[in-house]
């Protein structure tokens, strides 16, 4: 098994947590894992992108060039990465704010308005949890038990509050692609 | 201890400190700027001192002091940043001091860029500064060999009297990875009695210096002290990796995290039914020559693969002495090589396209 995922929006959208998550939860689950983000002079308001790979075999290389799958968050992660998955991949796109569709038709392509279900939840904060949601019920590449402990680690003592609100929006997220 | 998933930069900083540095001297630089972050924060915890110093001039030189006084130093840069340190560098090797020195390395040349590059293993294999010197330099492939490396690079500073350099780029810093701090096998180190520590009237002053205006007297330090010590590291510190090396239709050579793409490349190859071996060195200095040795006849061709024009691909033609064509695949300025190209470049020299 090895899942490459690569996550993609705009700064302050959540992706390098997002990913950062996933990574844990592998980590958790005694896979191999590694997290590589985009780094540059651009990342105020300009574009955020991070590769996972969680693997049951050691790891190559970090870098991502046939994404077993995308959750892109905006319209620019779109066009960037939709010709990076591969064949029978999946494409998770954010439908609240990119308003095209998929050109892909080899891929599986799930459309989640991810910051409206956020906001019905009462914080467009938790958008990436929702895509993560959608995404793992798809991949099930870790188990949502695993996401929530990472976030408990995470979240430490201090924002233990908002736990549930993430759980929320991870199984909101599930339901949209179910 | 339990794994725990840490930022390259942070978990070079937490060797370091878990290796018992104790004085971290440096500028910022992107993309290694974590690491001194890192260090400000934990430093004071365990009664050490994190210094920004004004340039990497002065932070280099911070280091020649705090070595001179027996301190575990570090000091860390990139690329344009660790070429201001190389005067430093070779004071400290002339007079014989153990630090450990970090270069994320990103494109040049000048100030260059900030993505990940391997464009200064001349600068440190060969030496940026002046004179007969050398110094060990470990060039890790995973955050995990990163850790086990810097926590080694310690005592081997301690053991030979020398600066001793770790040699990363952007992905190695910016990444995250499981790390595992493990207790490394102790090594026997000399008593420091060489340090400036005050006599305290007790003993005759130490003299820690890499002026020798007599010829004579300098020819000697250089050949009974440096040049000596270097041939027991070529002999003793020599690290590498090799896979399939005697049975392969090409041999590639990486280091690094090219490493990491070349392995993915033959695993693509293997498929299709090639067979590729893979040399990795993990000490750029000593370069692991001997392994060279084990390419047999049925080898076609070496492949060197580097995220810069081709600069280790020297060391490759020393090691392989004429007898095996030497080829090269690269990308530079920040560009990171495609396994695909990598894949196709080695389909053409086993094919005989070459």
């Amino acid at each position: 098994m090895q899942e490459r995922v690569i996550m993609a929006g705009f700064g302050g959208q959540g992706v390098m947590s997002m990913g950062q998550l996933l990574t844990y939860a592998g980590m958790i689950e005694d896979k191999n894992v590694s997290w590589l983000p985009s780094y540059g002079p651009e990342m105020r308001g300009g574009t955020a992108n991070c590769n996972v790979i969680v693997s049951s075999d050691p790891i190559g290389s970090p870098i991502i060039t046939e994404a077993t799958a995308a959750i892109v968050m905006n319209r620019p992660s779109l066009d960037k990465f939709e010709d990076d998955i591969v064949a029978n991949g999946n494409l998770v796109i954010n439908s609240s704010l990119i308003n095209r569709k998929a050109e892909r038709e080899d891929v599986n392509v799930y459309y989640v308005p991810a910051n409206e279900i956020a906001v019905e939840l009462g914080n467009s904060k938790v958008a990436n949890m929702v895509m993560l949601g959608a995404y793992l019920e798809l991949t099930k590449v870790v188990k949502t038990e695993t996401i929530v402990e990472a976030l408990k680690k995470v979240f430490g003592e201090r924002k233990a509050h908002l736990l549930p609100l993430n759980e929320k929006a991870l199984a909101k997220g599930a339901e949209a692609v179910r | 201890m339990a794994k725990i998933l840490m930022k390259g930069n942070e978990a070079i900083g937490a060797a370091a400190i878990k290796a018992g540095c104790n004085y971290f001297f440096g500028y910022p630089i992107t993309p290694q700027n974590e690491l001194p972050e890192y260090m400000s924060r934990e430093l004071p915890k365990v009664n050490g001192c994190f210094l920004q110093a004004e340039s990497e001039v002065a932070a280099i030189n911070m280091v020649y002091g705090a070595a001179g006084a027996g301190a575990r130093v570090m000091t860390s840069s990139s690329s344009p940043g660790m070429a201001l340190k190389q005067e430093g560098i070779s004071y400290i090797a002339g007079a014989e001091l153990p630090c450990v020195i970090v270069n994320i390395v990103r494109g040049g040349p000048g100030l260059g860029g900030i993505q990940p590059a391997q464009s200064d293993y001349y600068q440190a294999t060969r030496g940026g500064g002046n004179g007969d010197y050398r110094h060990v330099v470990y060039a890790p492939s995973t955050l995990q060999e990163t850790v086990d490396l810097v926590m080694e690079a310690f005592d081997v500073a301690d053991q030979y009297r020398m600066p001793v350099m770790i040699v990363g780029d952007g992905m190695t810093g910016q990444m995250m990875e499981p790390v595992e701090f493990k207790e490394l096998k102790k090594r026997e180190l000399p008593v420091k009695d060489w340090i400036t520590d005050g006599t305290k009237g007790e003993r005759e002053p130490n003299i820690i210096n890499s002026l020798f205006i007599d010829p004579q007297e300098l020819e000697d330090h250089v050949n009974d002290r440096l040049e000596a010590k270097y041939r027991i590291i070529e002999e003793k510190e020599v690290l590498y990796e090799e896979y399939n090396v005697e049975d392969a239709d090409v041999v590639c050579i990486a280091y690094g995290t090219t490493s990491r793409i070349v392995k993915n490349a033959i695993a693509e190859c293997e498929a299709e039914g090639l067979k590729v071996g893979l040399i990795r060195p993990i000490t750029l200095w000593p370069f692991p020559h001997k392994v060279f040795d084990k390419i047999t006849d049925k080898t076609k061709g070496l492949l060197t693969v580097e995220m810069s024009t081709g600069q280790m691909i020297d060391d490759v033609k020393i090691a392989i002495a004429g007898r095996k064509p030497v080829y090269f695949h690269g990308r530079t300025g920040g560009m990171i090589p495609n396994p695909n190209d990598i894949v196709n470049e080695i389909k053409k020299i086993a094919g005989g396209e070459k």
